[in-house]
C-alpha cells in the first residue's frame, strides 16, 4: 500500500496518506479513490455554498416576483417553448457528461473526449438560447431596471447563467489537458470535480425552470 | 485494474443503465409540468402549482441519487451531513423570507385601503 521511497519513514506515513498530491510519487496507485477524498470533499463542500447563494437569490425572486411596477410580468415576455428547448438541452448534456465520466473510468481517453464534447456543444446550445433570450428582452425594454421582479429575475437567472459559462469554460480547458498530458490522474480528479459542478447546475436550472418561469407565467 | 476496482468504480460513479434511468426519470418529470402549462391544462391554480413545485422537488432528488451520486455513507457520512445541513439552511431561508415578506406585505396595503379602513373605523 505505502509508496515505497516512505515506508522508511514510518511516522510521516500518515501524512502522506493524507495528501491528494501523494500518488505524484506513485503512479501504479493511481487508481485508489479512497485518498481523493480531500480534494472531492472540499469541492463539494463549494458546491453547498453554491447552492445557499442559489437559495438566497431564489428567496429574493419569491419576494420581488411580482412586484411589476406596471411593467410586463412573465406572461407577457416568456416564451415556454424556447424554455422547454433550453431545459431539453441542459439535461441531454447532463446525461451525456455521465457517459464521458463512464468512460473516463474505464481510461477511454478518446471516448470520453468525445462525449464531453458533445456535453460542451449542448452547454453552448444552452447558452446560445439564454443570450436569445436575454437580448429579446432587452429590446422590449424588459431591463433589470424596469421593476423589481426584472431585477431579481436577471440576477437569479444571470447568475446561474455565468455558471454555466465558467463550467464551459473549465471543459475546453479540461479537453486541452486531456489532449496535452492523458488521462492522468490529476486530470481523472477534476474531470470528476467538474462533472459535481455539471450536474449541480443543472439541478439549479430544474428551480429555475419550475419556479421563474412555470409558475412565474400561471401567476 | 483490477475487476475488483472496476465493480468499485463503477458503483461510485454511476453507470450507463443509472444514467439511463435518471435521465428517462428527468424527462418524465419535465415533460409533465411543462405539458401543464404549455397545453393550458384546465386545473385549478392550486393544483398546477403542486404538480409543478412536487415534481421539480422529486426531480431534484431524482438528480441527487442517479447524477450526483449522493450516498450516506460517502467520505464517511461528510457528504449527506453537509447537503443536508444545506437543505435545514435552505429550508430557513426560503420559508422565513416568504413567510415574513408575505405578512409585510399585508400590513403594507395600497393607500385606498388603509382610507377605507380608517372610515370605518369612524
Amino acid at each position: 500500500m505505502a509508496p515505497t521511497d516512505t515506508t522508511a519513514e514510518a511516522p510521516y506515513e500518515f501524512h502522506v496518506f493524507e495528501d491528494a498530491h501523494a500518488h505524484d510519487h506513485a503512479e501504479e496507485h493511481a487508481e485508489e479513490h479512497a485518498h481523493e477524498t480531500g480534494t472531492m470533499l472540499g469541492f463539494w463542500l463549494y458546491l453547498m455554498s453554491d447552492c445557499l447563494l442559489f437559495g438566497i437569490l431564489f428567496a429574493v425572486h419569491a419576494v420581488l416576483g411580482q412586484n411589476y411596477a406596471a411593467g410586463p410580468s412573465p406572461a407577457d415576455l416568456f416564451e415556454i417553448e424556447k424554455i422547454a428547448l433550453a431545459t431539453a438541452f441542459l439535461l441531454l448534456s447532463s446525461i451525456t457528461y455521465g457517459f464521458a465520466a463512464i468512460n473516463m473510468q474505464q481510461n477511454n481517453a478518446r471516448a470520453m473526449s468525445l462525449w464531453l464534447i458533445v456535453t460542451l456543444g449542448f452547454g453552448l446550445g444552452f447558452l446560445y438560447l439564454e443570450y436569445l433570450e436575454f437580448a429579446h428582452l432587452w429590446h422590449l425594454g424588459a431591463t433589470p431596471m424596469a421593476s423589481a421582479f426584472l431585477s431579481s429575475f436577471w440576477i437569479l437567472v444571470g447568475t446561474h447563467g455565468l455558471h454555466v459559462t465558467a463550467g464551459s469554460i473549465w471543459l475546453v480547458v479540461l479537453l486541452i489537458q486531456v489532449q496535452m498530458h492523458g488521462l492522468t490522474h490529476e486530470n481523472k480528479r477534476r474531470i470528476m470535480c467538474l462533472s459535481l459542478f455539471w450536474h449541480f447546475l443543472d439541478l439549479i436550472w430544474i428551480g429555475v425552470f419550475s419556479f421563474v418561469y412555470l409558475a412565474g407565467v400561471l401567476l | 485494474m483490477s475487476v475488483e476496482t472496476d465493480n468499485h468504480d463503477s458503483h461510485a460513479h454511476g453507470s450507463y443503465r443509472s444514467y439511463v434511468i435518471g435521465f428517462v426519470l428527468s424527462v418524465i418529470l419535465t415533460a409533465i409540468p411543462f405539458y401543464v402549462v404549455m397545453a393550458e391544462v384546465e386545473i385549478s391554480l392550486l393544483w398546477a402549482m403542486a404538480i409543478i413545485f412536487g415534481l421539480g422537488a422529486i426531480q431534484i432528488l431524482v438528480h441527487v441519487h442517479y447524477f450526483l451520486h449522493v450516498s450516506i455513507g460517502a467520505e464517511d457520512g461528510w457528504q449527506f451531513m453537509s447537503l443536508l445541513f444545506t437543505a435545514i439552511v435552505l429550508v430557513i431561508i426560503l420559508a422565513g423570507s416568504i413567510w415574513v415578506m408575505f405578512h409585510l406585505h399585508e400590513n403594507m396595503m395600497p393607500a385606498h385601503d388603509t382610507i377605507e379602513r380608517v372610515r370605518e373605523l369612524q
